[in-house]
């Protein structure tokens, strides 16, 4: 376990049921600040669930989520972008009907403080705003190679593009936390090669905690992987260590050890 | 036979009302997904409170004000308490039978209050001649309208999350949009344009029925135009104002219901997705 201090996000024994279904079981895991961390398991395991429940969505029997030392209580959706957590979710959710950069924009409206009011008036604070929130937009897209489709509507754009636009959006709000759901999910070994890089370029600003099937790439992007199994932390530690336990090959194969 | 002029005129002042009504039906139909059947209703009663304001001050602009800060409220108490109790329900039919009780009661309650009778409304300007300073009022208000709306939706920032909350509501709160007082602001927009529709359709007799051809011609022009589509709204409402003047001149006022359904029927069958609809999904 990692010093304490540097934790930035805490899931301490948590518990989930629905129904007679205990979907997670006591699970506790700690998100150091500045680290890739990963979480893996089975289908089932409890994976998006543990989502769920950091983001608020879904409340806990037992336990509890701790951002910064601070306990999170039941957040509404529009709570999380404040509190400094962005989140892509399985198939994207891009907004079909806006362009690559309006996109991007809306997830950047998490951080502006004037209020609609302010900006239905176009008054000079919340234009000053505007502009800034635009140039952090077409930075986000430079960065992540994507500005050439910025007046592109999604719809027409290569899967591994989307994939990059969902990310600028959650990017753009400067989150503390960035929780990626199945990031690598239908991307080619080089995007992955390239997904990789990328969010091992972005531990000097956001933390990431990231769900995803793709072994290879966890293996190879992750400081630290939780392995999760029928609802119970299996194994946890970094990636070298996790790939030589016999629960998670257990796990994985169903042949003992 | 009266001239062309006077009778494309006449079409565009018309046209200016199916337009606005029109524009309404599609803020919240693109926002909720609903058809708002209670739309006329509700412009029925901000009218007649212009009505009375303009009888207790002798004034118009005064009662003009006040219809459209009470369309405004009655968007707001409309979306809050009768269409989001529904929203969670996950029947996409519930809302709209709901506007139709609304426009129901509405029209019943209008009817007690100010009597079945018409009551005489006045017009902004004077109305007389084919270019008439009122027709001009209408045309030109629902243009400057209608500009500021599409303006307010495509290029500022509560425009870009009105229609972040509409296409994903659930993305969009992701992302800090915060949906539910997004779908309020669609029906307040959309209530606050009706009630111009209504003052300005009004004129020269207000009776609790006023609106309801306006409002066929209005849902006439919102799907022409593509229900989706504000430009298109707007324009199909123009058109067949323009349109039902002519055939209301040349071959007689009986035909014009008649011609606004042929046309209706043409443009469903030739372009389903409305004159100016994409037939792109919206939803990717």
């Amino acid at each position: 376990m990692r010093a304490s201090s540097a934790r930035l996000l805490g899931v301490e024994g948590v518990t989930v049921r629905f129904g007679g279904v205990t979907a997670l079981d006591g699970v506790s895991l700690d998100v150091a600040a500045g680290t890739v961390h990963g979480v893996i398991g089975p289908n089932g395991a409890g994976k998006t669930t543990l989502f769920n429940v950091v983001c608020g969505f879904v409340p806990a029997a037992e336990g509890a989520v701790m951002l910064r030392d601070k306990r999170l209580r039941r957040t509404r959706p529009h709570d999380l972008a404040g509190l400094g957590i962005a989140r892509t979710v399985q198939g994207l959710g891009l907004f079909g009907g806006l362009t690559v950069l309006e996109n991007v924009l809306v997830g950047a409206r998490g951080h502006q403080r004037s209020s609609a009011l302010g900006a239905l008036l176009g008054l000079p604070g919340s234009a000053r705003d505007e502009r800034r929130l635009a140039e952090r937009a077409e930075a986000v897209l430079a960065e992540l190679d994507i500005a050439r489709w910025r007046g592109a509507l999604p719809g027409v754009l290569p899967h591994g593009v989307r994939k990059r636009v969902a990310l600028a959006r959650a990017l753009v709000a400067e989150p503390e936390l960035l929780m990626l759901d199945e990031p690598a999910a239908g991307l080619s070994e080089v995007e992955i090669e390239d997904l990789v890089a990328l969010l091992r370029g972005l531990t000097d600003r956001t933390s990431v905690l990231l769900v995803e099937h793709h072994m290879d790439m966890v293996m190879r992007v992750c400081d630290h992987i939780t392995v999760l199994d029928f609802g119970r932390v299996i194994a946890d530690g970094p990636p070298a260590v996790v790939r030589a336990d016999p629960a998670v090959l257990t796990a994985y194969l169903g042949t003992a050890g | 036979m009266p001239d062309l002029l006077t009778l494309a005129m006449g079409g565009l002042t018309n046209g200016a009302v199916y337009a606005a009504l029109g524009l309404a039906l599609v803020i919240i139909f693109r926002a909720t997904r609903v058809v708002n059947f209670a739309q006329p209703a509700l412009a029925l009663v901000c009218a007649y409170l212009a009505f009375t304001v303009n009888r207790a001050t002798g004034g118009y602009w005064l009662g003009l004000l006040v219809a459209l800060v009470a369309g405004a409220v009655l968007g707001a108490l409309t979306e809050r308490l009768l269409i989001r109790p529904l929203r969670s329900r996950g029947n996409e039919l519930a809302p709209v039978i709901v506007t139709l009780g609304l426009l129901l009661v509405l029209q019943a309650v209008c009817g007690m209050i100010w009597s079945a009778e018409p009551r005489s409304f006045p017009y902004a300007f004077d109305f007389r001649g084919a270019f008439s300073p009122a027709s001009v009022f209408v045309v030109v208000t629902v243009v400057v309208v209608a500009g500021a709306v599409l303006l307010l939706f495509g290029a500022t920032p509560l425009g870009l999350r009105l229609r972040a909350a509409a296409l994903r509501p659930d993305v969009a709160g992701l992302l800090g949009v915060r949906v539910g007082l997004m779908l309020t602001i669609g029906w307040v927009l959309a209530a606050v344009v009706g009630a111009l529709a209504g003052v300005l359709a009004a004129p020269p007799f207000l009776s609790p029925t006023v609106l309801d051809t306006v409002f066929v011609y209005a849902l006439t022009a919102a799907v022409i135009g593509g229900l989706d589509n504000p430009v298109g709204t707007i324009l199909g409402g123009f058109v067949l104002g323009v349109a039902l003047s002519f055939v209301s001149g040349l071959l007689g006022p009986e035909l014009v219901t008649l011609a606004a359904l042929a046309v209706l029927v043409l443009v469903l069958s030739l372009r389903p997705h409305g004159l100016f609809g994409s037939s792109v999904a919206r939803r990717v």
